[in-house]
């Protein structure tokens, strides 16, 4: 600091630690206020429905539309509609992402187009894309009311996510690698698979994250396709509903199904729970493996 | 094992799954499948209905699909579904359909339980829900603003409450508006200066487990599911299954059966009162 | 390989205009019969009795869009420097995990919680509790976790000797995160509250239950209103022929004002990532 201007570089010494001082506070309060957000929604779910839940919860087929038995068949829909969105949706998405960050330039006009696309497709309300899948893969592809109709459409809707997180990621990566690589005589599509995309890891789990989350919150989307039928699935043709839209019959439809519904939710909850450190563990494994550090 | 071959395995485990799972020689390629359309209201019903025909005619199913009324008239209409659910009558324009009568659901005016207005005529109903009178000491309450909650446009319970009323939509004024019963439901009873109408079994159920609400009597008749039964009570609707003549044998089959006694505590566990009775 | 690539992008792409396409048709039955105009001029929204006026919902969407994202982004940039730069690891993993769970509420959940416990408590301050405000409240719960996670990835992103050579040149913690992180991450953030946005538009099932849906303009957070997407939920299971196609042209304009929305900022610039 000046030394002509004591006063005023005193001053600044002693603002900048309050404005840390303040930054750390608010931050801290933030987080304080979501976390009781979340906590409060949970508890509410645990006081309603917490005296459900049992291992026969789990393995029993819903009965009485829900409010007895339990929810196996549904988890196995969920699983089921899960895995094809993911299927379908990731290497579509991931490809793309490739696609826009490595391999278009800057400012062509396909790449822009396909980003605009995207960020269109992020807006689109959830009940059109229900309602588009149901005319798309229901109607006109012969799919009826299907788990398989349902994975397409929320892979659909999932490719903005999935497609926003992973560009942001590749670009990330410095150049220096990219041109290490090159000089190395490594192929770009090699570069690619064994360099870029593990050190962009974190990124796509971030866009892998939330779309599973999405996918798994679902309802209106999945109202057309996928169905309301709660049988267990014999095929990927069969109907068959989530536990989201469990939750939403229960709640909303089904009289007395308040119990049933808090304690689908709860395991819904703890299921997002596992998937997601489960793709942590496996990104992080994959990461460790490919690139000796970080 | 790599991190690599462990992934590797792991897709191919899925992927033998999944063709297993698409490619599953369906038992059920000789079975009669049977798809249902229409009124999320009825939906439950129809489903727990299906699951007992089921039980009984082995090698069927029966799939129920919700989507609204209109939707389960449209797909009958056009071949997508055999049979479609439809929580009203049937309208003039829609005399090329078939209805079978399923259940009647009452529809009655709830109040917040802490609200000390016992009974309301009809004027006085009408007057609330045209904006005339807007405070609950108005009718005898406490000094409060009256918070009206309505039905969104196309429901049959609307439809059925104008009739009654003889008002139309546009000259209600509404605070709120819902769109399923449950959700009536839960805005009156996290307000306390709330007036709705919802169905009556779906109130009679939450009154019951404690939810504060309670149902008006309307024209000096109490709003329970005896007096919907008994035909007393001035305000209901029918729950229909519709087809399109000629419909298939295992669609009469099923609207035979669910028009039957056998699911009648089915019907009454939905709190619905069964068509048989009356 | 490299057209396999465009091919999965041309995907991507297709699909948006096949929606556009499935709406256009679905709407179509209507603007023979009833000119443009009249969406935007009837006396209200009553297609019971003909009229289709849509300004108030867009009014309604806009609003609660624009006052979720109000408080998310601010939350959700705070959440991530909180996991990053000034929470212990344990701490910072758990609230990480604790915001990619609130990701993955069904949308039902928030609805029905936002109506029994947020609704009535708005109820106490100024009836009728169902509101533009608690839909903003639950929007901003729902989109905060994708601005959280995405801008945890975009500062994660930051080169190390950035914040390095920040620390070197003496500035303190906050000075680096407003001087040197967040202008770094700025690209990744920015495409975070863009998914945000498109959510906080096309949410409809939590939505449709707090905002109290009557169709009118708000003049202030306590007035109920309706979204256009709430609507076309509401009132789809119930619609027929014209009614039916006036919801999806409620959601083709919806579509195109957000495309409009989109277009502004996006197309003149040569790409969004700078």
């Amino acid at each position: 600091m000046a030394k002509s201007l004591p006063a005023k570089s005193s001053a600044i010494r002693s603002f900048r630690p309050f404005r840390d001082r303040f930054a750390q506070f608010a931050l801290y309060i933030v987080a304080f206020l979501i976390s009781a957000s979340f906590a409060w929604i949970v508890f509410d779910l645990v006081r309603g429905g917490i005296g459900h839940l049992s291992i026969d919860f789990l393995v029993d087929v819903p009965r009485n539309a829900g409010r007895s038995g339990g929810i196996s068949s549904i988890l196995v829909s969920t699983v089921l509609i899960l895995l094809i969105a993911l299927a379908a949706a990731l290497p579509l998405g991931w490809a793309t992402a490739a696609l826009l960050a490595e391999y278009v330039p800057a400012n062509s006009s396909f790449g822009r187009f396909v980003r605009y696309s995207l960020l269109v497709l992020a807006a689109v309300p959830s009940i059109i894309f229900g309602l588009f899948g149901n005319a798309f893969f229901s109607i006109y592809l012969g799919m009826g009311f299907s788990i398989l109709s349902g994975g397409l459409t929320l892979a659909c809707m999932l490719l903005p996510i999935l497609i926003s997180t992973a560009e942001t990621g590749l670009r990330a990566v410095p150049d220096a690698y990219r041109l290490s690589a090159a000089a190395l005589g490594i192929s770009r599509t090699a570069a690619l698979f064994h360099l870029l995309l593990p050190v962009a890891a974190p990124a796509l789990v971030a866009g892998l994250l939330l779309g599973i989350g999405r996918a798994l919150a679902e309802t209106a989307a999945l109202l057309f396709t996928s169905g309301y039928v709660d049988r267990m699935p014999s095929s990927l043709l069969d109907s068959g509903r989530t536990l989201a839209m469990h939750i939403y019959d229960l709640s909303m439809n089904v009289p007395g199904g308040d119990v049933s519904a808090s304690a689908s939710a709860l395991v819904l909850i703890i299921a997002l729970l596992l998937i997601n450190v489960a793709a942590i563990r496996l990104a992080a494994r994959w990461r460790c493996r490919t690139i000796t550090w970080g | 094992m790599s991190i690599r071959s462990s992934i590797g395995m792991i897709q191919f485990v899925t992927l033998i799954l999944t063709l297993a799972f698409a490619w599953h020689p369906r038992g059920n390629a000789a079975s009669e499948k049977l798809v249902l359309t229409g009124a999320s209201t009825i939906a439950p019903l129809a489903s727990e209905i299906g699951r007992r025909f089921e039980l009984q005619h082995s090698g069927t199913r029966i799939d129920v699909q919700s989507g609204g009324s209109s939707r389960g008239i449209n797909d009958v209409r056009n071949g997508t579904a055999a049979i479609g659910m439809v929580s009203r009558g049937l309208k003039p324009e829609e005399k090329d359909l078939h209805a079978h009568l399923l259940a009647w659901d009452g529809v009655g005016i709830i109040l917040h339980a802490s609200n000390p207005v016992a009974a309301l005529s009809q004027q006085q109903i009408r007057d609330i829900y045209t904006g005339k009178i807007i405070n609950w000491k108005m009718v005898g309450g406490k000094d409060a603003a009256v918070t009206v909650v309505n039905k969104a446009d196309g429901r049959s319970t609307l439809e059925l409450f104008l009739n009654y009323l003889k008002l139309k939509n546009s000259e209600i004024k509404p605070h709120v508006i819902i769109g399923d019963n449950s959700q009536g439901i839960k805005t009156v009873a996290g307000n306390a200066n709330a007036i709705g109408y919802v169905s009556i079994g779906a109130a009679e159920y939450e009154t019951k487990h404690g939810l504060p609400i309670k149902l008006l009597p309307l024209d000096g008749i109490e709003a329970t599911v005896t007096n919907v039964r008994n035909g007393t009570f001035p305000l209901s609707r029918p729950l229909n299954l519709i087809t399109r003549e000629p419909s298939n044998s295992l669609a009469r089959k099923f609207i035979e059966f669910a028009g039957s006694a056998q699911v009648h505590d089915l019907v009454e566990a939905q709190y619905f009162v069964p068509a048989w009775v009356r | 390989m490299l057209w396999l690539l465009h091919g999965a992008a041309g995907i991507a792409a297709a699909i948006v205009l096949l929606i556009l396409l499935f709406l256009a048709v679905e709407a179509w039955p209507i603007l023979r019969h009833i000119p443009l105009l009249h969406f935007f001029t009837d006396a209200s929204w009553h297609p019971g009795e003909g009229m289709y006026n849509l300004t108030p919902m867009l009014s309604g969407t806009l609003y609660a869009a624009a006052g979720a994202l109000l408080l998310a982004v601010p939350l959700g940039v705070a959440s991530s420097l909180f996991v990053l730069y000034y929470a212990s690891p344990g701490l910072a993993n758990g609230y990480l995990r604790l915001v990619e769970l609130l990701a993955g509420i069904p949308s039902v959940v928030y609805g029905f919680w936002g109506l029994t416990t947020l609704v009535p408590l708005i109820n106490q301050i100024h009836a009728p509790g169902a509101s533009l405000l608690a839909g903003i409240l639950i929007l901003t719960l729902m989109i905060l976790p994708t601005v959280a996670l995405t801008a945890h990835a975009a500062l994660l992103a930051v080169p190390h000797e950035y914040i390095r050579g920040a620390v070197a040149l003496g500035m303190s913690q906050w000075g680096i995160i407003r001087g040197v992180a967040l202008p770094a991450a700025k690209a990744g953030i920015v495409a975070g509250v863009t998914l945000a946005t498109g959510r906080a538009v096309g949410e409809t099932m939590a939505v449709l239950m707090v905002t109290g849906n009557v169709v009118q303009h708000a003049h202030s957070p306590f007035d109920p209103v309706r979204t256009l997407a709430a609507n076309i939920a509401l009132e789809m299971p119930y619609a027929m022929s014209d009614h039916r196609a006036a919801l999806f042209l409620s959601g083709l304009l919806l579509m195109m004002l957000v495309m409009i929305l989109w277009g502004l900022p996006a197309w003149p610039r040569k790409d969004i990532h700078g």
